[in-house]
């Protein structure tokens, strides 16, 4: 019951967070004088294109770009009638991408789950490898174990990810037969859903996944394995040992328990992170995710498909942040009845 | 009859330094106490935590041999037992109980679940059956709710609650042998009493013997019937408890009993001097906290303290000595200016004599920094309350540096200077705070403190983290400079014996309240409040002679509603401090 107050107090506050960081994103985005119009109209003028010129005013006025920019905002966020009346991002209109001159749900469309579902996997690659890997450092501290499960990392943390994708690309076309670029065969593309375009998908999944969630697992394990020796000194693991409980079952009972905390409200972070740092390598990699519009977009000031972009990647932020929280507080009691023993 | 456990020629050490414990023997007949006596680093927790072989990785036993002969089972050598054998016989014959029950007990697993696991491990019991025989457990420690504690998390408790728990994990499968390293030293005294009386009364039901590792020599001649007592990792000396305790033979153990402090038997006190000099003053103080916990929870408010009046005359000790969570270092807190009174509590401060005083919660900037260099703190740990990255150089002269005081030559020399005061030398201005022992850091942060020549000093349980016997010379030290300086002392304690010693008026505070306030002589000849009684009962004394009763001392005050007519009062709506003698305040109806 409690639990589900909360749910609901930290979904409410999720969405007020929301619209601030839309206001945010909007007037940053509007920062720079002109806007995307602005610029193709003065270009025009300067190369004499008069026809062009009036084509553009046109979708000035239709886009509302003349207006000053909290009106903007409110007719983009849909909380104001603009010139096609009550249709913002809350009505589920997306807006126009002058750069590509398609609306951005349909650029967007496809890149949209692609981009959740590398991310995804990189989330959780990043959670199965540190997991493990951070338990047995911290376990077998200070032996070839620890030390090599550390050079590992370091090695992630320290390789460029473009450089370690290249190389990832080429060995595993040599020796595995791997594809390269892309997330799925060519021939896929635009077709309906079907287990081999899904084979296809996971296969030209694992290199970016592991080029992605290297560096992540890398911090993360490290992170772990701090967090396990820290606990592993604490006298409540003396008093498990004192009760004759066997190594290995507390160290999964007691300490890990403890140093999980850390780990879980560690999601929220890892989200954005993975996003941002994927643009790169999404290029490198020809991902058809949204990284690479979102690119485009701000470099032209494409202002609707970079704010919706930009939306996109708090709202996963949010929620990531949202479920850590929510994780938290089901998984340690101290959280869970903070109240009730002050 | 042959000891349950027999330790002989132990000898154990770190890495390739000196050993720690060097041949150590002492044996334990079966249903017998024996204390282990000594200060830190004297090697008796080491000692102890051998025979249950866990140890830190980096120590290794030299020498010595550990025999266990349980009265069902053959004899065994402990230290040569395979680590699985060693599993079966931990917690199930032999069982442990640590020091801090904070910290002892993991926060994120039910009580039920930790305390029951010990029976799921070494018993063949279904989990209904464990959990029946834990409840019984619960009950026989005194948890009046032992389903509510089954389901609780061991930070819904209190400290003596937890060592509670503690206790039932540990006799939860009725061992032969229960070793209790400090069982008591992190709780007040009356939850002492309660948690000695039960290990008492546990033990003669089921017959078990009891290694009690103490420095607490007024807690040894109420338990144990041997003792052991150590010193950098010897056996100074050992025996029964009323010879070694009556007659102490070796050095050592003398030196313990004349270093351990006391409540003094004294005569009808003298009539207090009547004098008009106050350097501080602490009218009408209360402080209440708000706590948010979570934007959807109403918050609560907590009393931390209620209208305290406190007058410190130039020259003297007032002491504040309460168990913890009486508000006596929100005191200490709003005394400096480090936090402010609720409405309508002031505190005043005169630097000199005659001079008007400042009100220390309404000061200028100016005066605030004339009256942080004349008001100066030393603190609980001196373990954490000195820079481990500062030379002791850079940690005397940083408070003069801020003030802007004298050349840089001249600062040397002041921190030289009070060095000398505090019996240290000038040798050790380059060394780093890890290379002092916790008696000289507790030195050096009371140096620190006097660099800038203050009139008053808030000591805030100064003492509480030290041996007995350094507790003692930093109680002399401190004594000495207040009469050579004329210094003034606000002191914060939990120990009466202490506080007998150095204090000049002593204010009993209880949840916030001050119940009863008078000179050490008057308070300890004729206590009147039945709290102040109960605290004063409660001080186990070393000597085997005067045995405290646990159980009666246990019970504490109890709650205000069960004392005498006069004292009685619900919530914070206590009667007002009454001067029933001279100097004599009792908080009580007249």
């Amino acid at each position: 019951m409690m639990f589900l107050r909360y749910a609901i107090y930290r979904f409410i506050t999720m969405l007020l967070t929301l619209w601030v960081v839309s206001i945010l994103i909007f007037v940053i985005i509007n920062l720079p004088p002109g806007d995307y119009l602005s610029n193709q109209i003065a270009e025009l003028r300067a190369t004499g294109q008069a026809e062009g010129v009036a084509k553009a005013e046109f979708l000035r006025t239709e886009y509302a770009l003349d207006r000053p920019v909290w009106h903007q905002y409110l007719i983009w966020v849909g909380m104001a009638p603009g010139p096609q009346g009550w249709y913002g991002l809350i009505q589920g209109n997306f807006g126009w991408s002058f750069e590509f001159d398609r609306p951005v749900s349909e650029i967007v469309g496809d890149a949209l789950w692609l981009t959740v579902l590398v991310n995804l996997a990189a989330v959780l690659f990043v959670y199965l490898v540190a997991l493990p890997l951070g338990v047995l450092a911290a376990a077998k501290s200070e032996t070839w174990i620890d030390y090599s499960a550390a050079f590992v990392g370091y090695l992630g943390l320290a390789t460029p990810n473009f450089l370690l994708a290249l190389m990832l690309f080429y060995y595993g076309n040599k020796y595995f037969d791997l594809p390269i670029g892309g997330l799925m065969d060519p021939r896929f593309e635009g077709e309906p859903m079907s287990w081999e375009k899904v084979q296809s998908v996971l296969l030209h999944l694992i290199v970016p996944t592991f080029v992605i969630g290297t560096s992540g697992a890398a911090a993360m394990m490290q992170r772990l394995r701090a967090n396990m020796l820290d606990e592993l000194s604490k006298p409540y693991v003396e008093t498990a040992k004192a009760k004759g409980l066997a190594p290995a079952k507390l160290l999964a009972k007691y300490p890990l328990r403890m140093a999980f905390n850390p780990f879980v409200a560690d999601i929220g972070n890892l989200l954005p992170a993975m996003i941002s740092g994927s643009v790169l390598v999404s290029v490198v990699l020809g991902l058809q995710t949204i990284g690479p519009s979102l690119l485009t977009a701000l470099k032209s000031q494409d202002q609707f498909l970079a704010g919706f972009i930009l939306m996109f990647v708090a709202l996963l932020t949010l929620i990531g942040t949202m479920i850590s929280d929510l994780l938290l507080v089901l998984l340690d009691p101290r959280i869970r009845y903070g109240a009730r023993s002050g | 009859m042959t000891p349950l456990l027999d330790v002989s020629d132990l000898s154990i050490c770190f890495g390739a330094a000196d050993p720690v414990v060097r041949n150590v023997s002492f044996s334990v007949m079966p249903g017998e106490t024996l204390a282990l006596v000594g200060e830190s680093g004297s090697g008796k927790t080491i000692t102890c935590r051998s025979v249950l072989r866990i140890l830190p990785d980096t120590a290794h036993i030299l020498s010595g041999s550990i025999q266990f002969a349980s009265e069902t089972g053959p004899q065994m050598d402990l230290l040569h037992l395979s680590e699985r054998a060693m599993r079966s016989l931990r917690g199930d014959q032999i069982s442990m109980i640590f020091q801090e029950p904070m910290r002892s007990l993991s926060p994120l697993h039910r009580l039920g679940d930790q305390v029951s696991e010990v029976l799921m491990l070494h018993r063949d019991m279904s989990a209904s059956a464990a959990k029946k025989a834990v409840l019984e457990t619960f009950e026989r420690v005194g948890f009046p709710d032992p389903e509510r504690v089954w389901k609780s998390y061991p930070f819904e408790m209190s400290g003596g609650m937890r060592q509670r728990a503690m206790i039932a994990m540990a006799m939860v499968a009725k061992p032969e042998l229960l070793i209790a390293d400090e069982p008591t030293t992190a709780l007040d005294v009356t939850t002492q009493a309660q948690v000695l009386g039960l290990i008492k009364d546990l033990q003669s039901e089921i017959g078990m013997a009891v290694i009690l590792v103490t420095h607490d020599l007024g807690v040894v001649a109420n338990m144990a019937d041997s003792v052991v007592v150590m010193n950098k990792g010897r056996v100074m000396e050992s025996g029964p408890a009323p010879a070694v305790l009556g007659a102490p033979a070796h050095g050592y153990t003398q030196k313990l009993f004349a270093a351990a402090p006391a409540i003094p038997k004294v005569a009808a006190p003298t009539r207090a001097e009547k004098r008009n000099d106050t350097i501080l003053e602490l009218r009408n103080v209360s402080k209440t906290y708000t706590m948010r916990a979570g934007g959807w929870r109403k918050p609560q408010v907590v009393t931390a303290c209620h209208e305290v009046n406190l007058t410190l005359e130039r020259g003297k000790t007032v002491a504040v000595v309460g168990e913890s969570g009486s508000g006596k270092t929100t005191c200490a807190r709003i005394a400096l200016g480090a936090e402010t009174p609720d409405q309508g509590g002031e505190v005043l401060f005169r630097p000199r004599a005659n001079e008007t005083p400042i009100r220390v919660h309404a000061m200028s900037p100016a005066e605030r920094i004339g009256f942080q260099r004349q008001a100066q703190m030393v603190f609980q740990d001196p373990y954490s309350s000195l820079s481990p990255r500062m030379r002791i150089q850079q940690t005397m002269t940083e408070p003069m540096d801020i003030h802007d005081l004298g050349t840089k030559a001249e600062r040397c020399d002041k921190a030289v200077e009070v060095l000398e005061w505090v019996g240290l030398d000038a040798s050790m201005l380059t060394r780093y705070p890890h290379a002092f022992s916790g008696g000289q850091r507790q030195r050096l942060s009371i140096a620190r403190a006097l660099t800038l020549d203050p009139v008053l000093l808030v000591c805030d349980e100064p003492t509480s983290a030290l041996d007995v016997s350094v507790q003692e010379q930093i109680l002399c030290l401190l004594e000495n400079i207040r009469d050579r300086m004329g210094l003034s002392y606000l002191f914060i304690s939990h120990d009466l014996a202490v506080v007998a010693r150095i204090a000049d008026e002593v204010a009993v505070m209880r949840q916030g309240v001050v119940v009863e306030q008078a000179t050490p002589d008057a308070l300890f000849y004729a206590p009147r409040h039945p709290y102040t009684c109960a605290l004063i009962a409660a001080q186990p004394e070393p000597d085997v002679n005067r045995p405290i009763d646990l159980n009666l001392v246990a019970k504490g005050a109890g709650s205000p509603a069960s004392w005498p007519e006069e004292f009685r009062f619900e919530g914070i709506a206590a009667p007002a401090l009454t001067e029933l003698a001279p100097g004599h305040k009792v908080r009580c109806h007249v």
